[in-house]
Parts: structure tokens; sequence; C-alpha cells
């Protein structure tokens, strides 16, 4: 077995027997990439260089056994490439940012060097974070390591297929209304989407700032929670980061949910949601009453309009998030005879369609005339979207349900469409809305491809979401099972 | 061009942009001095670089505070930043994080002296933002120096109170004196700390309805304000006089040519699509922090001013010239802590020191002059040791130097001679030599002492007592 496939723990005793070395690690990520990622293309950017220097560095710490060892020692994970790393390209799998070497590290870049994890590379994604199934990217799709007829899901799609595919021992993505959660479920593994403010936003290039958080993509709920221990945090740089204590997860993961109150809102369950992603779910609430927690049906009545709400409200902050895109200072930039001409030019060639479409819905949205029907309308049903989770969690610990309506989709099956293709997060985006956190973690399978759960917690509740999601896989094997890939044994390039 | 009649009222409000003087930019940890390379001073967020955020500096808030305070403006408890979006070469970011709905202060006004009487001008509203970058335009292209971009700054928008181009000085004057006593600013109009743009228009006389307003910008200097604003008033009667329509518009000051030029039309105006900046939080401006800042802001002009009047006995015209500018303020009393003399003080600073300043192009930080030499002068003269006439000599030495008065007396030997008996022998020498003088003397032109006095003054280099010497002349002719 990789050792890529191998518990924390056991890599901990390796390491401290000296039996292993994080080279040892690297080199087996560098190997899988190199043996299917020409099947899966979840890597924009592999820094071989930069990696082996930083394990060759561990190795050494390693052999002179000086000090205590980071937490995520010599893992290797990989970044969702909007995530800024110094001296390390980083596109937003945009045209616009194609050659865009960044000159600072985002926060949660420097706790991870902190937590000591090798950076094996960086990740596809939709452009920009917009969309659901890694086909906006500017460069290639993303295969779903379960069937790369289908899609891995977006617009984390590279970090979720990387680990699904036994790329890197975790990655890094971003979820602003689903981007960690729906391509997790798609490809069988461990998301987590930390409350609003738990992780730094500094350096996550912004879609819509009062949305996006940065979360871990694992294999399994524990390995989640080293990384989320890993990256949380107050951080002087985000004003919108939370000061809040942060508790230690991994002491969480106790296995005893007894008593545990999970509501299931009836409007999670209901049309749209495939027969056999409702079976799936179902399955897993057993479980957990099993485990001894009570599981009882609730309504949020305003979910139906959460999915209107977050897009205004996401193309409205993304409109002007994604302005300083003007060709000026770096990123692309067309031949041009005038100014209006320079920004014309280079944001046209520079963005693909979706983002176009996105910074067009919202600029008109934000209009002079169209403000208060829109953006301040959206406002007030966000409200009414997290009033329905405070009524909810005022009885109960949890809220269950499917992380997405279907399984993963054939490429191509819904480009052409862009509403159906918004219809993918109606599950996930009440959670960014309301600013919560919550989990997906894989519940089976449905015509060979994963079907994932989505559990919901309080705002900064992630040591008892964590605790519930573990107790699950404790009780299940769907997270143990790995995806056979075709190019395995051979290249399928 | 006719200027505004019996038949036209002119209507004016301001809106003045002040740069804070914090130590670094409002949500960036970058410096803001004046004049360095162009681009040393940014760092990736003031760039605008991918996943940079911005954190609010809160002496900036501050200083926002004091100065919407000394302005006497309403502060509500909660402050909040929102985003004007524009794309311009000069902007990173293509939004200037501004304020737009929960402005600092609401609702002020300053005081300010029209034909001797006091007339309160309303503040609409104050706010605080971020500046934007610098172009300059070369033959080949432009370039774009961001070391001001992130700046904080403070907008104040007057009420449409202001009533000829006259007041509108008055106003700005007023309102830079305010802020350099709050000491949030350095308000310099030259280096962009102040800046000025008017909003004009003009109606009938007895009309309360507004006319249509033009948007006045690219005035740099007291003297620009002035002028483009009597420029654009002349215009706009001259057009409605001869039977036009005034034009919503924007128009740039050209000082060069001495007029006002069509920028753009109000159908070109941008739509900002304000909304507010999700990467800041709220402002929470509670009482005590009010009560702290209320409690740091200094004796304003118009106080000091009144103080001077009521205390030292100086007119209020002295008073105000006196208290237009802190520096000069502070000057006198430093002054007034060496010497009693508070007339005498008012006079060496009003004539001689500002005399000084405007003839040779200075400013006060440019001369070395302190209250304490400038009252140990005073006393000098009060005590004999100095003819007025001398401590005009040791006044400029002093302003040159800033050598203490007594040091330059010595050095250059300018003692006043009060010994009598050395006076005479001059005066009876300067006698001897004018006889004809003597003799219109004695027919009775009383001025011809004044030719026998300055004969003896030069004799002796100015340091005869002139006291002394008038009554020893008078004394010996008409014995």
């Amino acid at each position: 077995m990789s050792l890529l496939n191998q518990s924390l723990s056991t890599l901990q005793t390796l390491l401290d027997k000296k039996e292993i070395k994080p080279t040892d690690l690297l080199e087996e990520s560098l190997a899988a990439i190199s043996r299917v990622d020409g099947q899966v293309r979840a890597f924009l950017t592999v820094d071989e260089e930069g990696a082996r220097a930083a394990a060759a560095g561990l190795d050494r710490e390693l052999e002179s056994g000086n000090g205590a060892r980071g937490p995520l020692f010599g893992l290797p994970a990989g970044i969702k490439d909007n995530i800024s790393t110094e001296g390390l390209r980083t596109t937003c799998a945009s045209r616009f940012l194609e050659n865009f070497v960044p000159v600072y590290d985002a926060t949660v870049m420097n706790r991870l060097k902190a937590a000591q994890s090798v950076t094996v590379g960086k990740l596809n994604m939709d452009e920009f974070a917009m969309g659901s199934s890694n086909e906006n990217s500017a460069f290639f799709a993303t295969r779903n390591p379960w069937n790369p007829e289908y899609v891995p899901g977006g617009s984390s799609g590279g970090s979720a297929a990387a680990v699904a595919a036994g790329e890197v021992y975790f990655a890094l993505g971003s979820d602003t209304g689903g981007s960690i959660r729906q391509p997790a479920a798609y490809c069988g593994v461990v998301g987590l989407k930390p409350t609003y403010g738990l992780v730094s936003r500094y350096g996550l290039v912004a879609f819509a700032s009062s949305l996006d958080q940065i979360g871990p993509l694992a294999k399994n709920v524990e390995d989640a929670a080293h990384v989320l221990q890993a990256i949380a945090g107050y951080d002087p740089m985000d004003s919108t980061s939370a000061n809040v204590a942060i508790p230690d997860y991994r002491q969480a993961l106790t296995g005893d949910i007894r008593g545990l109150r999970i509501a299931v809102p009836r409007e999670y369950m209901g049309e749209g949601v495939a027969e056999e992603v409702r079976a799936r779910v179902q399955e897993a609430l057993r479980v957990f009453e099993s485990l001894g927690a009570v599981v009882e049906e609730v309504s949020m009545p305003h979910t139906e309009y959460a999915t209107a709400a977050y897009y205004i409200i996401a193309c409205c902050e993304a409109s002007s998030n994604l302005s300083r895109f003007d060709g000026v200072r770096y990123g692309r930039r067309a031949e041009a005879g005038s100014l209006e001409e320079l920004y014309v030019k280079s944001r046209n060639e520079g963005f693909g369609k979706e983002v176009k479409r996105r910074i067009m819905l919202g600029t008109f949205a934000l209009s002079s005339g169209y403000f208060d029907a829109y953006y301040l309308k959206a406002q007030r049903v966000r409200t009414l979207v997290k009033r329905d989770f405070e009524q909810v969690f005022e009885k109960y610990d949890l809220i269950a349900g499917p992380t997405t309506p279907t399984t993963a989709f054939r490429l191509g099956e819904k480009t052409d469409d862009p509403l159906t293709m918004y219809l993918n997060d109606i599950l996930t985006i009440p959670v960014n809305l309301a600013g919560v956190p919550a989990i997906s973690v894989p519940c089976g399978f449905s015509g060979g491809l994963p079907v994932g759960l989505q559990l919901i917690g309080k705002p900064f509740g992630e040591a008892e979401l964590l605790r519930a999601a573990h107790a699950y896989q404790q009780s299940t094997d769907h997270h143990l099972k790995r995806p056979q890939l075709a190019g395995e044994g051979g290249d399928a390039r | 061009m006719s200027m505004a009649n019996s038949v036209f009222e002119i209507v004016i409000g301001l809106e003045v942009h002040v740069e804070l003087q914090t130590k670094t930019k409002i949500f960036c940890g970058c410096a803001t001095g004046f004049g360095a390379e162009p681009n040393t001073q940014t760092c990736p967020i003031c760039l605008g670089h991918p996943g940079t955020l911005p954190v609010l500096n809160r002496q900036a808030v501050e200083y926002a505070l004091k100065a919407a305070m000394a302005l006497n403006c309403e502060i509500g408890s909660v402050s909040r930043f929102d985003r004007k979006n524009y794309f311009y070469p000069d902007l990173p970011k293509a939004y200037q994080i501004s304020q737009f709905d929960h402005p600092i202060g609401v609702n002020g006004y300053i005081d300010i002296e029209v034909d001797g009487k006091t007339k309160r001008i309303g503040i609409h509203r104050l706010h605080l933002e971020e500046d934007a970058g610098k172009l300059t335009h070369e033959p080949d292209g432009s370039l774009v120096d961001l070391n001001r971009t992130g700046t904080p700054l403070i907008e104040i928008v007057s009420e449409p109170d202001l009533r000829s181009p006259e007041e509108a000085v008055a106003y700005l004057e007023k309102l830079k004196a305010i802020m350099e006593y709050c000491g949030v600013s350095d308000v310099k109009m030259e280096q962009g700390s102040l800046r000025c743009d008017a909003n004009i228009s003009i109606r009938p006389v007895g009309e309360t309805k507004l006319g249509t307003k033009t948007e006045l910008k690219n005035m740099n200097s007291f003297r620009a304000v002035l002028r483009g604003l009597q420029y654009e008033a002349a215009r706009q009667i001259d057009v409605v006089e001869s039977g036009g329509k005034i034009v919503q518009e924007t128009r740039r000051w050209d000082e060069a040519q001495g007029k006002t030029i069509s920028m753009r039309s109000k159908e070109e105006a941008q739509d900002y699509r304000y909304f507010p900046d999700p990467d800041l939080v709220v402002v929470e401006i509670d009482e005590a922090w009010k009560e702290r800042v209320r409690a740091s802001i200094p004796e304003l002009p118009d106080a000091r001013k009144a103080r001077y009047v009521s205390e030292y006995g100086l007119t209020p015209y002295d008073a105000g010239v006196l208290t237009s500018s802190v520096k000069l303020s502070d000057l006198f009393e430093d002054t007034l802590k060496h010497t009693d003399d508070a007339k005498a003080a008012a006079n060496w600073l009003m004539t001689d020191l500002l005399g000084y300043l405007n003839q040779n192009g200075l400013e006060l930080s440019d001369v070395k002059l302190t209250g304490q030499g400038l009252g140990e002068m005073i006393s000098l003269i009060a005590n004999g040791t100095i003819s007025g006439k001398i401590a005009k000599t040791v006044f400029k030495e002093m302003l040159e130097t800033g050598k203490p008065p007594k040091t330059i007396v010595e050095e250059q030997g300018l003692v006043q001679i009060s010994d009598e008996g050395a006076i005479l022998e001059v005066v009876d020498r300067v006698i001897a030599a004018n006889p004809q003088s003597v003799a219109d003397y004695k027919a009775g032109k009383e001025k011809a002492i004044g030719f026998l006095v300055g004969q003896v003054m030069r004799e002796t280099k100015g340091k005869a007592n002139p006291g002394l010497v008038n009554k020893l002349i008078a004394e010996r002719l008409n014995s």
C-alpha cells in the first residue's frame, strides 16, 4: 500500500522510527502524479524542484532529530490554484493569470509551512472558482478518478481529484457556494468548509469575499481535522477573520455521538434529489441512529430562495473583485492603442465565458436603479436563510442531508446550460450564505460514482461536526474505497 | 465679462479632500511620506495584488473623528466602508474604498467672517476614504506612481451655503486652519494634501430653487479657487444673460489660460455601483472613544481669536490674522511667555514677520524665529537696550540665524547709546554743520528738526536712543 494511503498515526510512527523520511512521501506523490495525472489532470503546476528541496530540508531535520516536528510534517500537499504561493505560479485557471507568479504567500501557506507539509504543486479548478465541474478551467478539464468520462465537480475539482487519485496526502480548496464539498462528494473524499472567518482569506484570490472560505480535502475526517488544526485561527491580515479560541479538533474525535441531535430538512431530501442519493443518505442516517444520535425531520423554508440570492450576491462581489484584472500592472496585457482598448481587450482575452457572464450579472445587479431590487433584496433573503439555520440550531446540534442532488455528471453534459449547472449547488449554497461550517463525507456509491453526505454545524462548531463525521467513518468503510485508475500501470495520456 | 450683480446670486458648495498625516496608509503598513521615488512606498496590498485584503488603520479613523468633531459634525455609533467602482490606471483595485451611506460625520458647520459678520456654513458630510495614485503623462505614454495610493483622505462636503468666490476662499482658509489646529493634516495645497473641487450655480436674486450647477476641478491654490470661481460665475451669468442655458457638466480650471474648460457632461457621468466592502467590518464608535477623541481636540481658531480679543485686547482683525494659522498663533503664545506686551508681539508678527515671509515667498517653517527670541527682543526695546529701529535689524537676523537677540546685539555692537554726554557731542556737531536747518526751524519749520535727528542717527549708525536725540536737539535749538 502506498504510504499516502496510510493513516497519519502510522506515518508518525514510521517517521519516529526513521523508517521513512519526507522525501519518501514526496517521491510517492510525484510517482503517483506521473502515473495517473495524465488521466486525472488535477495539476496545473507540479513544483518538483521546490518540493524536493523542501522535503530534503525536512529529511535533514528528521535526521538531526532536533526539536518538535510540525503536525503535518512531510505530508505532500496540493494547493488549489487560487491560493497565493510566493514564487510559484498561481493562475486561478485563467488565461488572465497564465504566467502570474505571486510575490507573497497566503496566510494558509505560511501556516502549512509552519506545520511542515510539503507543497507538491497547484491544482486545477474552475476559472476564478466559478463553476461546478472544472470544465471552466481555461487550460483543461480535470477528470473524475472514479470514471474519467465524468466531471470531478468544482470548483475545487483538482483538489478533490488529486486526493481521490492518491496523488497527494491532502489538498486545500476554497468554498464559496459548495466548491469544496461538491467535488469532495463527487470524488468520494472528505471536504470541509469551515465557518466563515475561521480560516484566513488573506492570499485567497477573491471570488465572493463574504462567502469564500479555504478548507481541507482529505481521504478521511481525521486527516481533515489535522489540516484544519494547522490552518485555522485569527489572522490580523484579514479583517473578517474571527478572533476566537481554536479547540483541539483531533481531541474531539472521540467516536462518541450518543445523544447528538441531528436535523434533516425535508427541503434537502425532496424533489430533484436522485433516488439513490436519497437512499444512501437515509442509510447514513440510520448509522447515526445506531450510534446513539437522534435524527428528526425539520423544515428550512427559505432554502428554495437561497440559490437566487447567492448568485446575485456572489456575482456582485465578483464583478468588483475581478475589476483589478485590468491589464495595467500584472497578468494579461493586450496590445492596445488606447486605455479603454487596453481594458476591453485584456479582459476579453483573459476571461472565459462563465467569468464574463458572472461579471456582467454582478455589474448589472449593482447598477444604479437596480441595486435595491437585486443586491439589497438578496441580502434580505440571506438574513432569512441564516435565520432558518439559527432556528434549527436552537434545538439540534447538526443538520444532515445530501451534499449534492445527484452524483457526478458526464463531461459536457451541462456546459451549455448554466442554470442547470447552478442547481448542482442548491444544497451547499445555504451554508455559505449562513456562514456556518459543513463537511461532506463519502456515504456510498450510485452507479459506480460516490455519493456525499453533508453535515452542517453551528458557527465555529467544527469540533462537533468533525466528531460526528469521524464517528460515522469509524462505523463505515465508504471512505476506504479507492478508484482503480486505468492509467495505473500505464500512461493514459 | 460681468461679475455677480444685483440680478444674479452665486451659489457655491465645496468638496474638500484632506490627506490625513498618519504614519502609514489607511489599509496597509506602507509609509505615507511625500516626495519619495515613484512606487517605493507600495506593497502587495496597496498595489491590489490578487488575494490581498485591507485592514483599517485605526489612527485614520481617529483623525477623521477628530476632524469631524472639530467641524461640529454629528457622529454616528457605526461607520462603514463601501466600494466605489471605476476603472482608472491610478486605482489598482479598480475600486476605491470609500464611504457611501454611513460616513464618519454629518450635519456640521464652520463659522466664517463675511464683511465683519459671522456667517455659518453648513457641512453636509465628512467621510473617510483611500487616495488614488498619480499619473504623469509623457509624450510616449503615461506613468503611474502608486506611492500615494491608500493614503487616508477625508472628504468634506459643504452645503451650498457660500454666496461668492471670496466666501468660498474664507471657508477654505478656515477649514484649513481647523485641520491644522487639530493636527490631522499638514494641509498643503501645493503638495496635494488639501484639494478643493467646487459646485457652482447662479440664480436670479430672490429665487429659492438651485440653478443648474457645474463642477469645477483642478484648482490647486487658494488663488486658483478664487479666480476659477470668479471666472465660472461670470461665465454662467454671461450664458444666461445672452439667452443660453447652463449645462450640467464637469469643468477644469486652466490656470495658464485663466479660464474653465468643459471636461465631461452629466450624461458621461459614471455609475460607481457602490456597495458595502465585504472585506471590511463595520467600525463601531462607542461613547468612550468619542469622548477620548473629543478631549484631544485643542483650542480651535475661533476660540483662540475670542480669547486674544478679551485677554490681550487685540482687535478682532489682528486676532483673526494671528489665529489663521496654528503655527503663527503658537509662536505668538510662545512669545507671550517671555514678554507681557501682547500688542508689540502681535505687531512684530503681523507686520514684520508676515511681511518678510510674503516678500521672500517663504513659509513660517522656513525661518528660525522663536517665541523666546521675539519676547526677549521686545524686552530689550522696552528697557532701552536697543531702539525700535535697531530692533528691525535684530529681528531680521533672528529670522535668518535663530540667534538670541542679546547675542546679535553684542556681536554687532548694536547696544543703544543712552549716554546723554555722548549724544550731545554728536548733536552739537550736527547743529554746527547744518545752519540752514537750524534757521528753518527757528523760522517756524518744525519739520526741520526731523532732518537733524536723522543726521544724528546716521552718525551713530542708528544706535542713539531716538527719544534722547529728539529731546537734546529740541533743548539745544530752543535754548
